[in-house]
């Protein structure tokens, strides 16, 4: 293997793994709140199309990354409205969101599927992303605001208590998460692709959710698991290319299978506290009991 | 802020609310879908038609609605148990794909076998497949207290890529021009269909079989009544000495169990195959299904009605009105957005002030 080849596929590993950052440390906050949203796969979708067509449209790369983000914000804001003042099943309102999500954009994409576009260059983004990382990170342990989004997801009802806005912290975050889906999208049908094919996301959003929890919770291991997650995805193509007879499959189910373990290992309580599961994950906050 | 709006908790929960809210949520979304017509440039009341009306309209489209429907009851009556238990398996999706590999390996095996007992023991061993898929998460729930959300739609991800992995790999049709799909099943292995020239096949019993069983569980049995209880609060139904750890592995087994069925059903049935993408995402529509017939199994069997109506639909859109077939999903997820929606409603009771 040569030098240059090595600087190539991690080059590639970069480029491929930054939408994982993006919608990743997004489901990050919002769950740090004690909200787990499904919807990421739909929320990508929708924010790679609308960016995507306003693009062609306009011409604009303000304008069309302005209407991605637009997208996460009205879509997860609807997802909020739901879980937190209709008390709506989190699992259920998330599904329907993602399923909601690839429909939409699929219509909305129809007329733009070939349609060549000049992309942006993508290390704007993979810069944004890390210093999006470092930003959540002191967020989180720094900050007041941040303290009380933890507080929140840890016991809504003793936040509740003192005096924290336990629903406004909540569509904070959702929004947040939203907004961070919408950019992982646009990345991909904006820089990565760039073009717009139907369901292009290919699971990304699912392996974002596993990504949170495989993190255990924390924004720095968030950024390293993306890269090990890219990092398997890119490899299992090289190793074949090379002639390594392992089969592809196996490599991508890792992220799958190495998510569950991570969830085995923190289910003991002792270890749940250690690791910093926000103990109020997708139970339904009701100011009357 | 002062909050104008103040909601509490209903007391005269209303069961005729609770039937209703399903057919208000249709509504609801046919109205909001009308004007994503409109939007498209497309007559709202021609789009709807195209798109409820015109596929049901002869015993062609009668019979495809039952091959849709069919899966989707049978996932979504096996999901009924485990939400009713309030066990959130949402991995139905892998356990379909479970199945279809278990017993549509038996298939594979047994490619010559001209025997009536072929068939029986793929269905067999579709449901065996499930239900081996769907203990997963609960032998991890059970024992070291796993989140069963994560885990069973994490396994859905790897039972696909199992599924591929044997469709391009050791199980791949030799005669299949390196298509990614297996060998066409042997005629003993194949699904008989009710009527000769249309696909219907007799899924469609099995899918009535369980609803009824389901409904004598439900109403008749100590094992339905633990199932209500515990769904309704954990703590009461272990203070009543019900033995909870098992109620989950009996939920999660039943539903994996009917998943893996359905999956079996679709690759012996209208597929005759293995191939990668054996099922239009039915295992997590059926968890539309599921909450739309409000857990009650006959609720279920008219909602899968309905669900599979959007993709019939969805296919006809594509053809006559140009619009991608995805459309079906915008309903979907329309229609559980506006249940689950109406159902605060139902639950609560909202002041003006």
């Amino acid at each position: 293997m040569s030098i240059e080849l090595i600087i190539g596929i991690l080059n590639i590993v970069l480029i491929s793994t930054t939408p994982l950052v993006f919608a990743g440390i997004g489901e990050l906050v919002t769950e740090k709140s004690g909200v787990l949203n499904l919807g990421l796969e739909g929320l990508m979708l929708v924010g790679a199309v609308t960016g995507f067509i306003t693009l062609v449209l306009t011409g604009n790369y303000f304008y069309s990354l302005f209407l991605s983000i637009l997208s996460g914000v009205i879509l997860s804001g609807i997802f909020a409205f739901l879980v937190l003042n209709l008390m709506t099943n989190q699992i259920a309102t998330g599904l329907a969101l993602t399923i909601f999500g690839i429909g939409l954009s699929a219509m909305l994409g129809k007329k733009f599927g070939g349609t060549p576009i000049d992309g942006l260059n993508p290390y704007y983004f993979i810069v944004i992303s890390f210093l999006l990382v470092f930003f959540v990170a002191y967020f989180l342990s720094k900050t007041k605001t941040g303290l009380i989004v933890r507080a929140v997801g840890e016991n809504h009802n003793s936040a509740y208590a003192l005096g924290y806005n336990v629903i406004k912290t909540r569509y904070l975050t959702i929004i947040f998460g939203g907004v961070m889906s919408s950019l992982a999208g646009y990345y991909i049908s904006i820089c990565y692709a760039p073009m717009w094919q139907e369901g292009m996301t290919a699971g990304r959003g699912w392996i974002a959710l596993a990504l949170v929890v495989f993190a255990t919770w924390k924004p720095w291991r968030l950024l390293v698991g993306a890269y090990i997650f890219g990092g398997v995805a890119i490899m299992q193509m090289n190793l074949q290319a090379i002639g390594v007879k392992l089969p592809g499959q196996f490599f991508n189910m890792m992220p799958y299978l190495a998510t569950i373990i991570v969830l085995v290992f923190i289910s003991s309580n002792k270890l749940r506290l250690k690791l910093s599961a926000p103990s109020s994950l997708n139970i339904p906050f009701e100011k009357n009991q | 802020m002062v909050y104008l709006i103040r909601v509490e908790l209903r007391e005269d929960y209303s069961n005729l609310i609770f039937y209703l809210s399903p057919l208000v949520a249709v509504a609801l979304t046919l109205f909001f879908g009308s004007f994503i017509f409109l939007i498209l440039d497309l007559s709202p009341i021609e789009s709807f038609k195209i798109f409820f009306i015109s596929p049901i309209s002869n015993s062609y489209g009668i019979s495809e609605l039952f091959v849709k429907a069919t899966p989707l009851a049978i996932i979504a009556l096996g999901l009924s148990y485990c939400f009713k238990n309030n066990i959130y398996n949402i991995g139905a999706e892998g356990q379909l794909t479970m199945g279809a590999i278990f017993g549509g390996g038996i298939g594979l095996l047994f490619n010559d076998s001209t025997s009536v007992f072929l068939l029986p023991l793929m269905i067999l061993f579709g449901a065996i497949g499930g239900a081996f898929w769907a203990t997963i998460p609960a032998i991890l729930k059970t024992k070291f207290n796993t989140n069963e959300i994560l885990t069973s739609l994490m396994l859905t991800y790897v039972a696909l890529f199992i599924l591929d992995y044997f469709v391009v790999g050791p199980w791949k049709d030799p005669a299949g021009y390196g298509l990614p799909k297996s060998m066409p099943f042997p005629d003993a292995g194949r699904l008989p269909v009710l009527i000769d020239g249309l696909r219907v096949h007799i899924g469609v019993y099995f899918a009535l079989i369980i609803c009824l069983i389901t409904y004598i569980i439900y109403n008749k049995t100590l094992f339905g009544f633990k199932l209500k209880v515990s769904g309704l609060s954990s703590k009461a139904s272990q203070y009543a000495g019900f033995n909870y750890k098992n109620l989950i592995f009996y939920t999660f087994i039943i539903s994996g169990a009917c998943a893996g069925l359905a999956g079996l059903f679709e690759v012996s049935g209208p597929i005759g195959l293995l191939y990668r993408d054996i099922s239009p995402n039915y295992g997590f529509t059926a968890i539309i299904v599921a909450f739309l017939g409000r857990l009650n199994p006959f609720g279920i069997i008219l909602s899968s009605l309905l669900i599979a109506l959007t993709y019939l639909g969805a296919e006809d859109a594509q053809l006559f009105l140009k619009i991608p077939s995805a459309v079906g999903f915008v309903f979907q997820g329309l229609v559980l957005f506006f249940l689950l929606g109406t159902d605060f409603l139902n639950k609560y009771k909202v002041f003006i002030k």
